[in-house]
């Protein structure tokens, strides 16, 4: 679980939750909130983040993991450029989300909560988006896939590809 | 702190208001079934679910970590819905515990072999599906080493290093069958903060963590 950030990322990290830090009292009933707002900023919680929110709190740095691993709502890696959240709310699960979400896991290659070498996707399963008369329900991104099926995995890839494709083939603007 | 009477299992002892039933019986030579107690915790978390008793005016047995006495308390350890309770709480912790205690260091000295022979009921359980997490075993401290297969989560470990010794490494991490008790981020023992006192090792109530040179 070790993460190969650059020093100038981890600075900037630490200065993100310096930032944060300033918004919450150092009382350990916000510890919660406060790796949600990291969580928001930096899109996961890196260890070095922790530990600066056990030495603000003071707690030991282990009781942040622990919380932070306890909770599925944490990441803990840095998520893909393409999230994928695989819905497995009541409504899905009933409608087969196990399914779509063992499709996806099998075209990228990666479990629950991992992330693909090219670090382009990452998958993860969360409970009730929402909108369960679409169910199975698949969010790529912010967008959301309805009533998906083991075979619409596919296309939702595909066009993920071709439009990385136009973007780098007119040149100089991918991000 | 006054002293009252109680009776367990018709024996008649003494002991102070307050303390906790468990330790009362323990003191006067009744052995209750438990792992995850401490005397020196003053808030038990009760989470081993093994210490039940039944009490005269309870409609249904409790955990006698976390039950005060009182005057006049009469106690049953050994009733048929004790036992059973005590029977599936020790069948599931053993569903996730590898039972080779022919090549564990803590052989005959171990927790879950007195609560298993207390209760009549074999090591080799069967009803419960086998869920041991084989984990690699962590022997990169000095000291000891830590097997997380045959930890319990009892939550000895971690108390003694927070609260006693005010150090706070260890840590329950994870969530349900994969919780185990690890340092920051997961890291070897050998490389976490400690201060080698020894006291997780000394509480672990199984082989979990062990002393290397056994003599100790
Ligand atoms: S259960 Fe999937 S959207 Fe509600
Ligand atoms: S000793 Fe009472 S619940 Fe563990």
């Amino acid at each position: 679980m070790r993460q190969s950030s650059s020093t100038t990322d981890e600075k900037e990290i630490r200065e993100t939750v310096a930032i944060i830090l300033q918004n919450f009292s150092p009382l350990k009933e916000n510890l919660i909130p406060i790796l949600q707002s990291v969580q928001s900023a930096v899109g996961y919680i890196p260890q070095p983040a922790m530990k600066q929110v056990a030495s603000f709190l003071a707690v030991p740095a282990g009781e942040v993991f622990g919380v932070a691993t306890f909770y599925n709502q944490f990441r803990l890696i840095p998520p893909g450029k393409h999230p994928v959240k695989v819905c497995l709310g009541t409504a899905c699960h009933v409608k087969g989300g196990n399914i779509i979400l063992e499709e996806w896991k099998r075209r990228l290659g990666i479990d629950e909560g991992g992330v693909t070498q090219d670090r382009e996707f990452s998958l993860d399963r969360v409970a009730c988006v929402g909108c369960c008369a679409l169910a199975p329900v698949v969010l790529v991104e912010e967008e959301v896939f309805g009533t998906m099926s083991p075979s619409a995995v596919e296309g939702i890839l595909l066009r993920i590809r071709i439009e990385k494709e136009r973007r780098s083939g007119c040149g100089g603007n991918e991000e | 702190m006054k002293t009252i009477t109680l009776t367990i299992d018709e024996k008649t002892v003494e002991a102070t208001e307050g303390e906790m039933l468990l330790w009362v019986a323990l003191d006067n030579d009744i052995y209750i079934p438990n792992l995850c107690a401490l005397k020196a915790r003053p808030l038990p978390d009760a989470n081993c679910r093994l210490c039940w008793v039944d009490i005269e005016g309870r409609s249904a047995p409790v955990t006698a970590c976390n039950e005060p006495v009182y005057n006049g308390m009469v106690v049953k350890t050994g009733t048929e819905r004790v036992v059973r309770l005590q029977q599936t709480a020790l069948e599931l912790i053993l569903s996730t515990h590898p039972v080779d205690c022919g090549r564990c260091g803590k052989n005959k000295r171990c927790e879950l072999q007195k609560i298993a022979r207390h209760l009549r009921t074999k090591l080799k359980q069967k009803r419960l599906r086998d869920i041991s997490k084989r984990l690699p075993i962590d022997s990169s401290h000095s000291l000891f080493s830590y097997d997380p297969n045959k930890c319990v989560l009892c939550g000895r470990c971690i108390w003694v290093c927070k609260e006693e010794q005010k150090v706070g490494t260890l840590h329950f991490a994870y969530r349900g069958f994969a919780m185990v008790v690890t340092a920051f981020g997961g890291a070897p023992l050998g490389e976490a903060d400690c201060t080698m006192c020894g006291r997780c090792v000394e509480v672990c109530p199984v082989g979990s963590l062990i002393f290397k040179n056994a003599e100790k």
